[in-house]
């Protein structure tokens, strides 16, 4: 919570574009008061972030014992060390999207509060931004306590931790942006079926159980131009190492996913809201 | 020099794809007045009301609001707007009092003043005890009044409210038309899409009667009255249906035969039922009544306005 009134006041200034920090604090701030609307919203909180740290248990920890070690950048380490940062990136990515894809839509969509919204001051952009910052918040809240489970388990050390936090962060921001600029697309809940099989498929195979470089050169080539794959290289980088300079290409190709992601999401509010 | 209206439309046109929703329209709203725009379902009400409120760009044509182009100066307009609109858009997830302070948060209100509106407006719409309260609990004419505190809560110099009492209970209605006629009174500027026609009457300065995209008729209440229909009207049924018009023809100044019943309009009703009567007629029911817009309608489009 303090993380985001620290961020409402950082924010009211003016940015670039015409955009108005203040207005898209306002959007931040209506989720904050939805927050106190019942324990429903905190069960579903909750429920995501068990989710990546079961795998972590279940395939990391148990199935781990079996494996022994994997080699990562030409050193060999606990496969439990190896799941970790792919789960907090899976983590990550899961609380970013579920925010932007399910209650982006339901709000878009069913409980009209865009229109509402967009009757005031408030510009398509700036809805998209204050929703990718609260699914930021979302997302951040269960990367913290990710990592503090990673650094008991001694899955990672503290420095590891505060190197992949701020890449949380950014895997956050993009796939935040990208399942917003889907979920306008999103016909109805038929298609969320869609999506979750499509992030079930990200989820098994970017690298996150088994390195790329295990799959036949087809399938390799394909993963790496996958964003989980990225957001996986990224984190488990600055978690376990080795630091390069390829961990650039990676967060590069996260930051184009969220601007384009941002764009196309707040083009769309604007295009089918307002017409 | 007089001020420029706050409202002007001239030649305004909203199409959708090849649905022309409105179709050259010219309106303009004085400040302080409160003004209607009248007409059945898909006469274009709401399109020109989306319009005013800068949610929809104007397909062509002409439209400043305050001074400014909604489509170049949509943020300030908007921000001196308040919009009540046609479906209920309460925020579920939030309080009754939330809702109007996570509103204003939106217009750039601090916290301490957007609470302090809230509890002032909550007052003035009668659901102060309602504050803490869920919005799905309440009903249909609170909604509203709560969609009405909503939209002032930016202290609005134009409220917009696109057919405020559809749905409502009598009781209701008259709750709600007593608080617009309040705001009226404060110099706040209304304008209201309706298809009742007492509301019209209640509530507007001026109006225009819209019938497929286009006004058809424009003045106060009592002028489109005496201009499109007569001091008073009689309502006949008959047993036998409304095939009787034809024997009715030169009483009062004009008939309508409805499904269910004739119209006669005359300038003296209790005469033109004196003069049926004498004709041999005997209507199973009769009712003499004051001619209302429902009449000018009815005249300007040979149509009824509520089906």
């Amino acid at each position: 919570m303090m993380t985001v009134m620290a961020a409402g006041r950082a924010l009211r200034r003016n940015l670039p574009g015409g955009v108005s920090a203040g207005r898209v604090g306002a959007v931040l701030n209506r989720n904050v008061g939805a927050l106190r609307s019942g324990p429903a919203y905190w069960l579903v909180l909750l429920s995501g972030f068990f989710e990546p740290l079961l795998y972590l248990l279940s395939i990391g920890v148990g199935v781990g014992a079996l494996v022994g070690t994997v080699p990562v950048g030409g050193r060999p380490v606990d496969y439990a060390v190896f799941v970790a940062p792919a789960m907090l990136a899976v983590s990550a990515m899961s609380g970013a999207l579920a925010e932007t894809t399910f209650n982006v839509f339901f709000k878009f969509k069913y409980a009209k509060t865009y229109d509402a919204v967009l009757a005031t001051p408030v510009r398509p952009v700036e809805i998209a931004l204050g929703e990718l910052m609260w699914a930021l918040v979302r997302c951040l809240f269960y990367t913290v306590l990710f990592l503090v489970v990673m650094v008991v388990l001694g899955l990672t050390s503290v420095g590891g931790a505060l190197a992949a936090f701020p890449a949380t962060a950014l895997v956050g921001v993009a796939f935040g942006a990208t399942g917003m600029a889907i979920s306008t697309f999103l016909r109805g809940w038929q298609d969320f079926d869609l999506l979750t099989t499509g992030q079930f498929t990200l989820f098994l195979f970017s690298g996150t159980f088994s390195p790329v470089q295990d799959y036949p050169v087809v399938f390799e080539v394909i993963v790496t131009l996958t964003p989980l794959y990225h957001a996986v290289e990224l984190v488990r980088g600055l978690a376990v190492g080795p630091v390069g300079w390829t961990l650039l290409v990676h967060a590069a190709y996260l930051v184009v996913m969220a601007v384009a992601g941002l764009w196309v999401a707040a083009r769309r509010i604007g295009k089918l809201l307002l017409v | 020099m007089a001020e420029e209206p706050l409202i002007v439309a001239r030649g305004l046109v909203k199409r959708f794809g090849e649905f022309t929703a409105v179709d050259g329209i010219d309106v303009s709203v004085e400040r302080g007045e409160a003004f209607g725009f009248l007409g059945p379902n898909g006469a274009g009400k709401s399109s020109t009301m989306r319009m005013i409120s800068c949610v929809s760009p104007p397909t062509a044509g002409e439209l400043r609001i305050l001074g400014m182009d909604p489509v170049r100066d949509g943020v300030a307009i908007r921000g001196r707007l308040g919009v009540c609109p046609q479906l209920g858009n309460l925020d579920t997830d939030l309080s009754v009092f939330e809702n109007l302070t996570t509103y204003a948060r939106y217009f750039g209100l601090s916290r301490a003043e957007a609470r302090r509106r809230a509890t002032e407006l909550l007052e003035f719409v009668q659901l102060a005890d309602r504050a803490k309260g869920k919005v799905e609990p309440l009903s249909g004419g609170m909604k509203q009044r709560l969609t009405i505190a909503r939209a002032l809560v930016n202290d609005p110099e134009i409220v917009l409210l696109d057919e405020p009492t559809t749905g409502l209970d009598p009781q209701a209605r008259h709750l709600l038309w007593e608080r617009l006629y309040q705001l009226k009174r404060q110099g706040v500027t209304l304008v209201l899409t309706t298809h009742y026609m007492d509301e019209a009457e209640q509530l507007c300065d001026r109006l225009v009667v819209m019938d497929g995209g286009r006004i058809v008729a424009e003045g106060s209440p009592r002028e489109l009255i005496d201009r499109y229909s007569t001091p008073e009207v009689v309502e006949l049924r008959f047993a036998g249906g409304a095939e009787v018009a034809v024997k009715l023809d030169g009483v009062g100044e004009r008939v309508d035969a409805l499904p269910d019943r004739v119209l006669v309009y005359a300038r003296d009703g209790d005469a033109a039922v004196a003069e049926v009567h004498r004709r041999g007629l005997s209507p199973s029911s009769v009712l003499v009544r004051r001619s209302t817009l429902e009449d000018v309608f009815l005249h300007l489009t040979g149509r009824t306005l509520v089906d």
